[in-house]
């Protein structure tokens, strides 16, 4: 089986974890091997988490520099700041609202314009689906859902690999009942908007 | 019922490696657990510890790792299989109990579990904690992943009790934050009813006690040798003449390099899961069959050092090769890729690795540090101690905990930080060494892991410091666990005592204690001042709930705050307490971000304008 290799990053409650464990559980209806790996520890303090997901017959669950297949950002600065890990023939998805970090706002750096974002890693990688996910994610009933607008965006494109029906009964599974309704209305407009990019 | 406890043998499902680990322990019929948290180990505990609450199975958050190791020591004595966990400092603080535990033995079995932090993704420093192992004389075992974590603790039971020894667990940050699908097994009954039977020649370790005991140990020592030369847990993968010796993560890594390297029918494979004893014999076979061999082990040259004594012994005088200036390194974790190029490199196989994309043309991002959260009263009160300490020349001992992060700008309150409980001793030490003033910060669970210890020193050697307790009722860092300081009422749980600070702190002998409440600003300072102003120890005790922990129990009613009109720009409120709940908006004047502002108010304090209100609702 070929090897698929994904890099999630997000800010801190963003949403990561769920999403990768919402893709693992696609994995394993898809009868697909999966491996995991994930960074947070400090992250509840507003650092950046970052999932390692590597699907098909490897048995590493980490990706080294150059070696995502698959690149999903939560925030757009963080996207770019994972274009180490991408080659010219990684497909990028990600976010276009921007997270300012708290340096930002103490004057300690600027944040990149969005703008020249999507430019740099159009340019560098095989293609990139921005979308406003934070929008889509409030039009589905919840900003919270930010994560799963993304997911709807991935699936579209393909990349991974995974029929939207699969990724469908792993939310049901894996997100809460109350929030199920929400979600699948955010992974619809993920979905919808990624097609439409 | 929770997930770990359903009894579904033959169920796949995907944990985490903690869970998974939590899982093994409780399919091995783990009847006692106990630990002090710590990143990377903490969701084993915080697993257990539900579980506890559904099932006999006892678990503990013990004062520290020390004393969960004597706890654990006694129940595993009386017949009972136990369980002790920690992170590898951790094991630092235990280690006085695990050397002469080692000595003394159990009667059921007992597993140690460290959870080394490779590349410091949330530690202190980078120990490799197999030497505990060799400088302890217990048996060790290491997963290479989430699913054979599960398997290998049930099996390390089973080693501790043939042996009679406890025996270590070494995880890794990538097997403990790893996700995989795990398959559960069926779960053995618990036996929780034990007794201590009376044997002072093995369990009162005076020195002629203990001279037997050393003897002792070393014979249980070979025997563990012996069983580590046939264990399952260490294998030969492949076959060839190129040699790759390999233990934990790494040991995937090394697998996926041979495949992709085109190696497959030229190199194999050793894999130690039994890792000390190390499997002598089978180390010396091995190396007869290889024309050179590569040591693929994150950390310290464990591994090589001893297959180059093993070679020394056998007369073998092939390359053997880890790490050195053209090889790996002794730093940091291991990925895939570095593992490829250099196994490539030392077997002489060409390797032209996926070039990365250029980055020289990215603009500066600008960094995401790690940062007290909004509303954290840590803030508040590191604000207030130094608006009191502003014309003195102080020292600022800071500890373990989210506080540490007090250091960052433009607080930079922690000017020294060692290990748990240090802040206190180290005042101790700036206190008789220098004219400065100081003043040093500890939490409320590190206070009870081992600051009291060092508050006593201070009392009866009559030190001259301020230290403040920042009492934030649960040990927030590691994601809200209890503390002998803890209400457990606030989680519907009886059956636990309460320990009040302030008590204890008057009991010590500390003559000056004073109470603040770090977000009445002005109120807070004039209080410390007055303790600062003690010659001789005074204990200031910050109490305010951990906002996040508030927010999750609805202790408080969140009432946000907004800036007004009144705003001139001079931004004190970003430039003293930088709570991240601050952003500047399009017009570039400061805003306070609604769904993240908890209403602490103290921004809304010192403004020289009163330009911060409460948002209306």
């Amino acid at each position: 089986m070929e090897t698929t290799r994904l890099i999630i990053v997000a800010v801190g409650g963003q949403g990561n974890l769920l999403a990768s464990k919402v893709l693992g559980e696609a994995a394993l209806l898809a009868g697909v091997p999966v491996r995991m790996s994930e960074i947070h520890g400090m992250a509840q303090r507003g650092g950046v988490v970052e999932s390692a997901m590597v699907f098909g017959d490897a048995e590493s669950s980490i990706i080294s520099d150059g070696e995502a297949d698959i690149l999903l950002g939560f925030e757009p600065a963080e996207t770019l700041r994972a274009i180490k890990r991408c080659n010219k023939t990684t497909q990028v998805i990600t976010n276009t609202a921007p997270v300012p970090p708290f340096t930002v706002a103490v004057g300690l750096g600027t944040y990149p314009d969005v703008e020249e974002i999507k430019q740099l890693i159009q340019a560098k990688t095989a293609g990139l689906v921005a979308i406003d996910a934070m929008s889509l994610a409030r039009e589905a009933g919840s900003p919270m859902s930010v994560n799963i607008v993304l997911l709807g965006a991935l699936v579209q494109t393909g990349a991974l690999g995974f029929d939207r029906d699969v990724v469908e009964e792993a939310i049901r599974r894996r997100v809460k009942p109350a929030f199920l309704d929400v979600n699948l209305k955010a992974f619809d407009l993920g979905f919808k908007a990624a097609a439409g990019v | 019922m929770h997930k770990l406890l359903q009894d579904l043998p033959g169920e796949k499902i995907m944990l985490l490696g903690n869970e998974a680990i939590a899982r093994g322990a409780v399919e091995a019929g783990v009847a006692f657990a106990t630990t002090y948290p710590g990143t990377p180990s903490s969701e084993i505990s915080l697993n257990l510890f539900q579980m506890s609450q559904e099932s006999d199975l006892y678990f503990e958050y013990s004062t520290n790792e020390k004393v969960a190791l004597e706890v654990a020591a006694a129940a595993a004595n009386s017949g009972l299989r136990t369980f002790c966990m920690m992170k590898h400092v951790g094991l630092n603080v235990a280690a006085d109990p695990l050397m002469t535990l080692a000595y003394v033995g159990v009667t059921a079995g007992m597993v140690i579990l460290t959870a080394d932090d490779p590349a410091m993704f949330s530690s202190q420093n980078e120990q490799d904690n197999r030497y505990y192992a060799k400088f302890g004389n217990l048996p060790m075992m290491e997963p290479s992943s989430v699913a054979e974590a599960k398997d290998m603790i049930k099996d390390a039971f089973e080693l501790s009790e043939s042996l009679k020894q406890p025996v270590l667990l070494r995880t890794t940050t990538r097997i403990n934050h790893s996700n995989a699908f795990v398959t559960f097994g069926e779960i053995k009954p618990r036996n929780t009813k034990g007794r201590f039977e009376k044997d002072p020649h093995r369990c009162v370790t005076v020195p002629a006690v203990s001279r037997g005991l050393h003897v002792k140990v070393l014979e249980k020592m070979k025997n563990a040798a012996r069983l580590s030369d046939t264990s399952s847990y260490n294998f030969v993968q492949g076959q060839g003449p190129l040699g790759v010796i390999t233990n934990g993560v790494s040991f995937y890594y090394a697998a996926d390099a041979v495949k992709d390297l085109g190696l497959t029918d030229r190199a194999k494979i050793l894999r130690l899961g039994f890792s000390n004893p190390l499997p002598r014999k089978m180390i010396a076979d091995f190396l007869k069959g290889c024309e050179k061999v590569l040591v693929v082990e994150e950390g310290e040259p464990f591994m090589e050092e001893a297959v180059k004594a093993i070679a020394q012994e056998q007369g073998i005088t092939i390359s053997i090769k880890g790490k050195s200036d053209d090889l790996f390194s002794r730093l940091f974790e291991y990925d895939p890729a570095m593992v490829r190029e250099k196994m490539a490199a030392f077997f002489n196989v060409p390797y032209t690795p996926k070039p990365s994309v250029d980055t020289s043309d990215i603009p500066e991002i600008p960094m995401r540090p790690p940062n007290l959260c909004s509303g954290c009263s840590h803030r508040a009160t590191f604000y207030e101690v130094k608006q009191a300490a502003k014309d003195m020349d102080v020292i600022c001992p800071n500890d373990i905990g989210c506080y540490t992060l007090g250091f960052l700008p433009p607080l930079s309150m922690g000017d020294f930080v060692i290990c748990m409980g240090s802040s206190v001793s180290s005042s101790c030490g700036f206190s008789k060494a220098t004219d400065q003033k100081v003043v040093s910060f500890i939490g409320d669970s590190t206070f009870f892991h081992s600051g009291i210890t060092g508050l006593v020193n201070a009392v009866f050697n009559n030190h001259n410091f301020t230290l403040v307790i920042l009492e934030n009722d649960i040990t927030a860092m590691t994601g809200h666990q209890p503390h002998p300081g803890v209400d457990m009422d606030r989680f519907g749980l009886s059956g636990y005592g309460r320990v009040n600070i302030e008590k204890l702190v008057r009991a010590v002998g500390v003559e000056h204690v004073s109470i603040i409440k770090p977000f009445k600003v002005q109120k807070s300072i004039d209080v410390i001042k007055e303790a600062l102003a003690f010659k001789g120890v005074s204990v200031i005790i910050s109490q305010e709930p951990c906002a996040l922990y508030a927010k999750s129990l609805k202790l408080k009613k969140i009432r946000p705050f907004m800036v007004s009109d009144k705003c001139v720009d001079h931004r004190d409120c970003i430039t003293t307490i930088a709570c991240p709940s601050f952003y500047l908006d399009k017009d570039n004047r400061v805003a306070i971000d609604a769904n993240t502002c908890v209403g602490c108010a103290v921004c809304a304090q010192i403004c020289p304008e009163n330009a911060i209100r409460p948002l209306k609702q």
